[in-house]
């Protein structure tokens, strides 16, 4: 026995069910377990760019025979969607199991979605472990059922399951023959021709899949109470037994296809049917689909975020245990960029030009939060470089601000790249910064292209990103270290000057988290007060009460020395 | 019966290192055990909490209010933050120090001014666990100091807190990381109401 979290877990078993290949994109709260993989013997793991490629080496690398693991975070559902969908017409080869990690509650993420939508509209079993032991067999089970009915499976993670360590047994692994690639154009040329008569035997293996959903045994019937009866699945089937000690409980392993018969007979046997789930109706509509009826609990469940026992509780009536409330109007701490973290004279110097900064996704989004307040948008990945080309289109020929485009290395090799190739290609204007820190920072520090770091210490190839950006035929590139401020100011107001072409500038300096590196730390001696080494927003420097002088926290600081060359009167020294 | 213990502080305080030598002790002692985390960007500096419950069964992994039998805070500010998921009868443990937050820094916000006043009426164990980590021959292991504290409120044996301790520090830092915890249960042990 020992405690693994909900991801380590996934990756054991997937490597006990004889998977031998994983790729994926990191992303919280999915990315330890492809780190976890690469760590088990006898696996090949590695980063690929972006969840479509990822998706689509695991296709390859299952139409040839391996049992194949692919990883993601919710949103990069969004992006492997498109192989994912058809991979559900062609099938597998060897069993193809992609372990999709939502994060009900927005912790490190800019939506909630519900991966169950996915599994339902692609036509893909999905499975909800609920901790880890579970994780592990359900991992290790998907590879069978994928093998069995020719269809991918999605084991489907929150980040209470795939955060959270449990105990878990693991069982010896069993034999798996690898199958060897055949070709067979009518199961993998996804053409109209062949593509109709997969259509057609998908259907056929939904309905045995619903077959076997309801006899799989990972459904479970926990009768209790018949006054009351809770169908969930997943982390809410851990609030809601902790909430409601006495309810009865269906407890869906299945989510896709939904095990009718089982829970059409758990509806009979209690009263009332309540559906309890986070941030989604997927699961109440599949139940009312099948003609179930469901209760409203006395309150509504919260439409949105995470749900919690206490959550669970207030919605069927029931009251918080005694305690003390906190202070009320205590000054929020929400994340901020690490001292002597590079990204931020950049932003720092396009507050100063007053840009319209499109941002993007990776720690530099804190850019975004007081005192920098440097970023007008973040969407999703990518969409730095593709916003900032929309918004210089509507403004043409209108006089405006510099339109400036913030990515970081790992999400341009994700998807900026085709976006800049877009731009390029239609002769686009605006500038683009990417902040290459060297690392994918904020999922903890992973490699990509541009760092040539790879999962498992093989021989790697760095991308050069200005040889890259070049070939696009850009003149406009300029190579900067962001610790300079006069450099950094210099090459801003060069590549923003021009407003009839497309200019680029490549930040570079590793992040402070990746080699640890400190400085002699920075005081301050004769501070004037004037304020303008707060507006950096470092952790490190602080504001005496009452003098309203500057001080530094040398417990903080790296000795970065950014602040030193804001300070108009050299009072920042070491 | 389970027992909830709420970690919470600032990111990079090491709340997930305490949390993990607390359930590796409870599952040595032959206990269910359940530790959340949150990872990614909160870990930037911003509020962070690790849950562990541990006991014969444990369902769910997370904290609401009056959920936690103990709330043990590396931070002043992030104690009062949580002080409303302790039951009340519960045990605060508290670092007797506070991290500004950028608000504060800037000169936007102010800290309550009452802090040791309402950490005081909730019963707290106020703890120097930075000047006792400094003693103890590092300052940054004060979240071990916290951890020695925790550990006197909960009844299992030393010997699987220093095992567990050891086990998860860099093997440079073992002797060090050991007296630390060591300090944090003395210092519990003797100014614990009793």
């Amino acid at each position: 026995m020992q405690l693994m979290s909900g991801n380590e877990a996934v990756a054991a078993g997937a490597a006990d069910a004889g998977a031998t290949i994983g790729v994926g994109y990191p992303g919280t709260p999915s990315t330890e377990t492809l780190e976890s993989f690469a760590r088990i013997d006898g696996t090949y793991a590695e980063w690929c760019t972006n969840e479509k490629v990822a998706m689509e080496v695991a296709i390859g690398a299952s139409a040839a025979g391996a049992r194949t693991l692919v990883t993601m975070k919710h949103v990069g559902v969004n992006v492997a969607a498109d192989p994912l969908f058809t991979a559900a017409y062609t099938g597998v080869g060897g069993g193809l199991v992609v372990l999709a990690a939502d994060d009900p509650g927005m912790h490190s993420s800019q939506n909630e979605q519900d991966t169950h939508y996915y599994g339902a509209a692609a036509h893909v079993p999905v499975l909800d472990p609920a901790d880890s032991q579970e994780a592990y067999d359900f991992a290790r089970q998907a590879y069978d059922l994928s093998e069995k009915f020719d269809v991918p499976a999605i084991v489907r993670s929150t980040v209470r399951v795939s955060h959270t360590r449990t105990p878990v047994e693991p069982r010896p692994a069993g034999d798996v023959v690898t199958k060897g690639y055949e070709k067979d154009p009518s199961k993998w040329v996804m053409m109209p021709l062949y593509a109709k008569a997969r259509r057609i035997d998908q259907i056929d293996r939904i309905e045995r899949l619903a077959e076997w959903a309801d006899s799989c045994g990972l459904n479970k019937v926990e009768m209790r109470s018949e006054d009351i009866g809770v169908v969930c699945s997943g982390a809410a089937y851990q609030h809601v037994t902790e909430a409601l000690p006495d309810a009865s409980v269906l407890k869906l392993g299945v989510t896709y296809p939904l095990p009718g018969r089982t829970v059409s007979e758990f509806a009979s046997k209690v009263g009332k049917l309540y559906v309890v789930e986070e941030a989604s109706e997927y699961l109440s509509d599949a139940v009312k689909a099948l003609g179930v009826h469901v209760d409203d609990p006395p309150n509504p469940l919260p439409a949105a975020g995470e749900l919690s026992p206490q959550a669970v509780k207030e919605a069927f009536g029931m009251p918080e245990p005694p305690h003390k409330p906190s202070p009320e109007a205590l000054p929020p701490r929400p994340p901020a960029l690490c001292p002597g973290c590079p990204h931020r004279t950049v932003f720092k110097e396009l507050s100063r030009i007053k840009a319209i900064v499109t941002g993007d996704i990776g720690c530099y989004t804190l850019g975004a939060l007081p005192p920098l307040s440097c970023m007008d948008t973040c969407v999703d990945m990518g969409a730095s470089v593709s916003m900032a080309h929309g918004i210089e289109l509507a403004l043409a020929g209108q006089d405006h601000r510099p339109v400036v485009a913030v990515i970081g290395d790992s999400t341009f090799g994700h998807s900026g790249l085709s976006s800049l190739v877009s731009t390029a290609y239609n002769n686009g204007t605006g500038t683009v910064c990417i902040l290459d820190n060297r690392t994918t920072a904020m999922t903890g520090r992973q490699g990509n292209p541009f760092n040539g770091v790879n999962l498992q210490d093989r021989e790697n190839h760095e991308l050069d990103l200005e040889k890259v950006v070049r070939s696009l035929g850009i003149d406009d590139v300029r190579v900067v270290d962001p610790d300079d401020v006069a450099a950094t100011r210099a090459a801003i107001k060069g590549a923003t000057s021009a407003d009839d072409r497309l200019s680029v500038i490549v930040f570079k300096r590793p992040c402070v988290l990746l080699d640890r590196r400190r400085d002699e730390p920075f005081f301050v001696a004769n501070c004037t007060g004037c304020g303008v080494c707060l507006t950096l927003g470092c952790p490190a420097i602080g504001k005496e009460e009452g003098t309203g002088l500057s001080y530094i926290d040398a417990s903080l600081c790296i000795g970065c020395g950014q602040c030193a060359q804001y300070c108009r009167f050299d009072a920042i020294v070491r | 019966m389970t027992c909830r213990v709420l970690l919470c502080g600032v990111g990079g305080q090491g709340t997930i290192l305490a949390a993990h030598v607390t359930a590796d002790v409870a599952l040595a002692s032959g206990l269910d055990v359940k530790v959340s985390e949150i990872h990614g960007m909160a870990q930037r500096g911003g509020s962070v909490t690790t849950v562990v419950t541990f006991g014969d069964e444990v369902k769910s992994m997370v904290s609401g209010a009056g959920e936690s039998d103990m709330l043990v805070s590396f931070d002043k500010l992030e104690a009062l933050r949580n002080l409303d998921q302790l039951k009340s009868g519960g045990h605060l443990v508290v670092n007797d120090e506070v991290v500004k937050p950028a608000s504060v820094l800037t000169g936007r916000a102010s800290l309550p001014s009452d802090s040791d006043g309402i950490l005081r009426d909730a019963g707290a164990l106020m703890v120097p666990a930075d000047a006792i980590a400094r003693e103890a021959g590092n300052a940054k292991c004060a979240n071990v100091v916290m951890l020695g504290a925790l550990s006197a409120l909960l009844d299992f044996d030393e010997p699987l807190w220093v095992d567990s301790v050891s086990a998860s520090v860099p093997p440079k830092t073992v002797d060090v990381n050991v007296a630390a915890f060591r300090a944090g249960r003395s210092f519990a042990e003797e100014h614990m109401a009793s």
